[in-house]
């Protein structure tokens, strides 16, 4: 299966993006081949919708499931339709996290925030 | 209306601003409209309309806003993704080879049913809230209400700022949104001048700021009223002194008017000293309006 990961930098020492939308790649890893493949996020750069776009991104590399410490809404029930499944990552390096999840030791993410557009300051 | 000529009470729509909640915009909406003989009172703050509230008006009209989304019809669709690639804002997605649509990202520009080379997308329409009219004795009330959720109170602003003053009202207030986003920007486009109410505290002072930069780049007249005040110090003022901004008005901070307001009642229509003090403010904001609007036609 393909895994897919926002990453900071560009190798699997580098740490997991914190903002899924706004990371600057992706890392996507086949669990058979081990081959990685790295991905810019063409979508970092949106003003908006930014994470419906990150998540078509992760959809049309055919990934089966997504590891991130976070993510939207609009991007989540992407990735639900598209059947990928989304787990909550730990701290450490996209390495540790691929070993974690290869382990089953990631949970599945549960808390999906909102997406906020256009909202006033009060 | 005296001291007042008939020129003087030519047409004219005032936008109250704060730049944030709070600061008495919805005060000096609501006692000025009532002070004026007859009015149109426009609540544009579309997330939390609360002039209503002190109006309580009757007869109340409804409408629904909608604005216009696309739809796929799947017959149609070869999969090109033309659409998807033109939506600036992300609101398409091409998922198990159809693309969806995130309602409240689109901006109904209308650009994915022109670069569809299949004509598979069609308009249509969905509801993202209401406009409501009444009457509350000599003011025409009106309301935007914006769904939760909904991504922009744009639309509803535009209708009902199109809708003004089919009674032949000469005067109209506009009750802002608190902020300086894009539905302010709305808000205020067609004022002939904007009140800036402010607090006289340091927050006031930066909330007053990022209004006071709106109106500037729109260049629109404007002049503050000072809410709140008292025999301190007052931040604001300062501001407005260095600023050489106009003060129209001072607000005095005293608990009658405070209890007035937090149990919604009308000050103007409660007490005669609170009607005379919006009314002589009616009659300087009149003024000042005329007299910039000449010089600046
Ligand atoms: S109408 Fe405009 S904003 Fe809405 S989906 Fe089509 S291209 Fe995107
Ligand atoms: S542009 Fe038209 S045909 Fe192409 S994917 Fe979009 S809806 Fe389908």
């Amino acid at each position: 299966m393909k895994i897919a990961i926002p990453v900071d930098g560009k190798d699997l020492e580098s740490s997991v993006g914190v903002a899924f939308g706004r990371s600057p790649y992706f890392l996507i890893y086949d669990t058979e081949t081990k081959e990685e493949n790295l991905v810019v996020n063409s979508a970092s750069e949106s003003t908006g919708g930014a994470g419906i776009k990150a998540a078509q991104i992760i959809v049309d590399h055919k990934a089966n499931a997504l590891l991130t410490p976070r993510l939207g809404g609009n991007a989540a029930e992407v990735l639900k339709t598209a059947k990928v499944d989304i787990h909550k990552t730990i701290a450490g390096s996209v390495k540790d996290n691929i070993d974690a999840f290869m382990a089953g030791k990631l949970p599945l993410l549960d808390e999906i925030h909102e997406g906020r557009h256009g909202k006033t300051d009060r | 209306m005296r001291g007042v000529t008939e020129k003087q009470t030519a047409n004219m729509m005032i936008a109250v601003l704060s730049g944030k909640g709070g600061a008495g915009k919805t005060l000096v909406s609501v006692n000025l409209a009532s002070a004026a003989e007859t009015s149109t009172y426009i609540d544009c703050d579309v997330e939390e309309p609360n002039g209503h509230l002190f109006f309580k008006p009757e007869e109340v009209q409804e409408e629904k806003v909608s604005v216009l989304i696309p739809q796929v019809d799947k017959e149609r669709c070869d999969g090109c993704r033309k659409c998807i690639d033109f939506c600036r804002f992300n609101a398409l997605a091409y998922i198990n080879k159809i693309p969806i649509l995130f309602d409240e990202v689109c901006h109904s520009c209308g650009g994915c049913i022109l670069v569809c080379p299949k004509m598979a997308l069609t308009e249509k329409k969905r509801v993202i809230g209401k406009v409501q009219k009444g009457k509350s004795d000599q003011v025409t009330v009106y309301t935007g209400i914006l769904n939760t959720g909904e991504a922009s109170g744009v639309p509803i602003i535009k209708r009902l700022l199109s809708e003004n003053s089919p009674e032949g009202n000469k005067l109209t207030i506009v009750d802002c949104p608190p902020g300086s986003s894009c539905v302010v920007m709305e808000s205020i486009e067609d004022a002939d001048y904007c009140l800036l109410v402010a607090e006289p505290t340091i927050f006031g002072v930066h909330n007053l700021n990022m209004v006071y930069e709106l109106v500037n780049l729109f260049h629109k007249p404007f002049g503050v009223i000072l809410n709140k005040c008292l025999e301190d110090d007052n931040p604001a003022e300062t501001f407005c002194i260095e600023n050489s901004i106009k003060i129209l008005g001072r607000i005095p901070f005293d608990t009658t008017l405070g209890s007035l307001n937090s149990d919604a009642k009308i000050a103007v229509r409660e007490n005669e000293q609170y009607r005379e003090m919006f009314t002589s403010l009616l009659n300087t904001v009149r003024k000042e309006v005329l007299h910039k609007t000449i010089i600046n036609p």
